[in-house]
């Protein structure tokens, strides 16, 4: 593989891939106020993970996140996303419904978006990594 | 634009090529939807169409092999199926309500109601944040559902799980 | 008949997207084309989806100071996430064609009916 060697590539991924993450984490919580939220932020952490990967070889990336970890929090983000869902059942209002979550409706909101959302990252980002290890880690 | 590299992607038979096309045919719609005002949607469509998608066609592609696309020689059928198609789809055209008008049926029903109420209602600026997440909660949880079920699904299909099961015992 | 034009262009062109695609879909027969195809179809639709919700003089739904015309946000909502699913179903189909692929030794339609054919 001479994408692996090529050393151009390798220094300028290590540049890049730290900016990426810092990049998905500001879509993240920035989703409130401009362009951006869970889907997005998700795929572009995805992303980075998938560029190391491609640059030093599976084997490495899965120190980092192994196949078992990026499926555990798929699952963890759904749940979070459905036990808000249930925690707002819990303190007496509807599923889903987050102007229950504080004593202020639209603070409730506010907290209601950003956990889901957190949780919809979580999951997009680790659902997009471990279909990538899973094409890579194929043997004919 | 996007039609040129739409006819461009049906011409060309070396399939990496037309995986690269691919690509930058997402890309092209991104820019598209930015003129459309669709900001979200355009990050989501660049990130996703002209990034993950084109490494995952290229991860399969690596795996299958490369193969030359061979030509069908009935071209016929398939473009008079194409052409009755769109011909209909064009004639109903005629009744939908003109690009970019206010009083499009589609922008007097539950949309007036995001535009004035969900500054107040929610209290963040991004609409698409808020319609999305709160007005709209179900559909997300059934999306990301339905994306982590395709999770399961790859998983399965590519057999991973029971070869890991193997590496252990 | 300028008017027509003017009015109806956005649902042509997401029309004839469409059509590129449909072709693909039908007359390919590699495997791999015909997931491309389908995934100009798919954004076909989203562009479909997206021009309805454009409002003239209208800009991005988000609050801000000096601004009272919004696009919809609804169509918005819908695509946005319909892109995420369709990279994962895409990987579905990926998938099946890698599990293909692995059977047949091909992800040719032809040959793969030739050799099931062999087979029987």
């Amino acid at each position: 593989m001479s994408v692996r060697k090529n050393p151009i590539l390798r220094e300028t991924s290590h540049l890049l891939i730290p900016a990426i993450l810092l990049f998905a984490l500001y879509v993240q919580f920035h989703g409130d106020y401009g362009p951006g939220g869970g889907f997005q932020a998700g795929v572009i952490f995805a992303s980075g993970i998938i560029l190391y990967a491609l640059l030093h070889g599976t084997k490495r990336a899965e120190k980092v996140i192994s196949l078992n970890l990026a499926k555990t929090f798929a699952a963890i983000g759904l749940l979070l996303y459905a036990g808000i869902g249930v925690f707002g059942i819990l303190l007496g209002g509807n599923y889903l419904d987050y102007n229950v979550l504080t004593q202020n409706p639209v603070h409730g909101q506010h907290w209601g978006i950003l956990i889901i959302e957190l949780g919809v990252g979580i999951t997009v980002a680790a659902v997009i990594i471990s279909i990538f290890y899973a094409f890579a880690k194929f043997k004919k | 634009m996007l039609a040129i590299t739409a006819i461009a992607i049906i011409a060309m038979r070396n399939i990496l090529s037309v995986i690269m096309l691919g690509g930058i045919y997402s890309l092209i719609s991104a820019t598209l939807f930015v003129v459309l005002d669709a900001v979200d949607v355009a990050f989501t469509e660049a990130a996703v169409g002209a990034g993950i998608s084109t490494v995952l066609f290229l991860s399969a592609l690596g795996i299958t092999g490369k193969h030359q696309v061979l030509a069908r020689k009935n071209h016929l059928v398939p473009i008079f199926v194409v052409l009755v198609t769109g011909a209909g789809l064009i004639y109903s055209t005629s009744d939908m309500p003109a690009f970019g008008d206010p009083n499009a049926p589609a922008h007097n029903h539950v949309a007036p109601r995001y535009i004035e109420q969900s500054g107040e209602e929610i209290g963040i600026p991004n609409m698409v944040t808020s319609v999305l997440a709160s007005y709209r909660g179900f559909d997300t949880l059934g999306e990301v559902a339905v994306v982590f079920t395709a999770l399961i699904a790859v998983l399965l299909l590519l057999g991973l799980n029971r070869g890991s099961r193997q590496d252990k015992s | 008949m300028i008017e027509l034009i003017a009015n109806q262009y956005s649902y042509w062109i997401s029309i004839l997207l469409m059509m590129a695609g449909l072709y693909i879909v039908i007359d390919h027969t590699n495997l791999l084309k015909k997931l491309i195809g389908l995934n100009i179809f798919q954004t076909s639709v989203f562009i479909l989806f997206i021009s309805m919700g454009k409002i003239d003089g209208g800009t991005a739904p988000i609050i801000e100071e000096g601004y009272k015309v919004f696009s919809n946000p609804l169509p918005h909502v819908l695509i946005l996430t319909a892109i995420v699913v369709s990279v994962a179903t895409t990987a579905v189909g990926l998938a099946l064609v890698v599990n293909i692929n692995k059977r047949f030794q091909s992800i040719d339609e032809q040959e793969i009916e030739e050799i099931e054919l062999e087979e029987e």
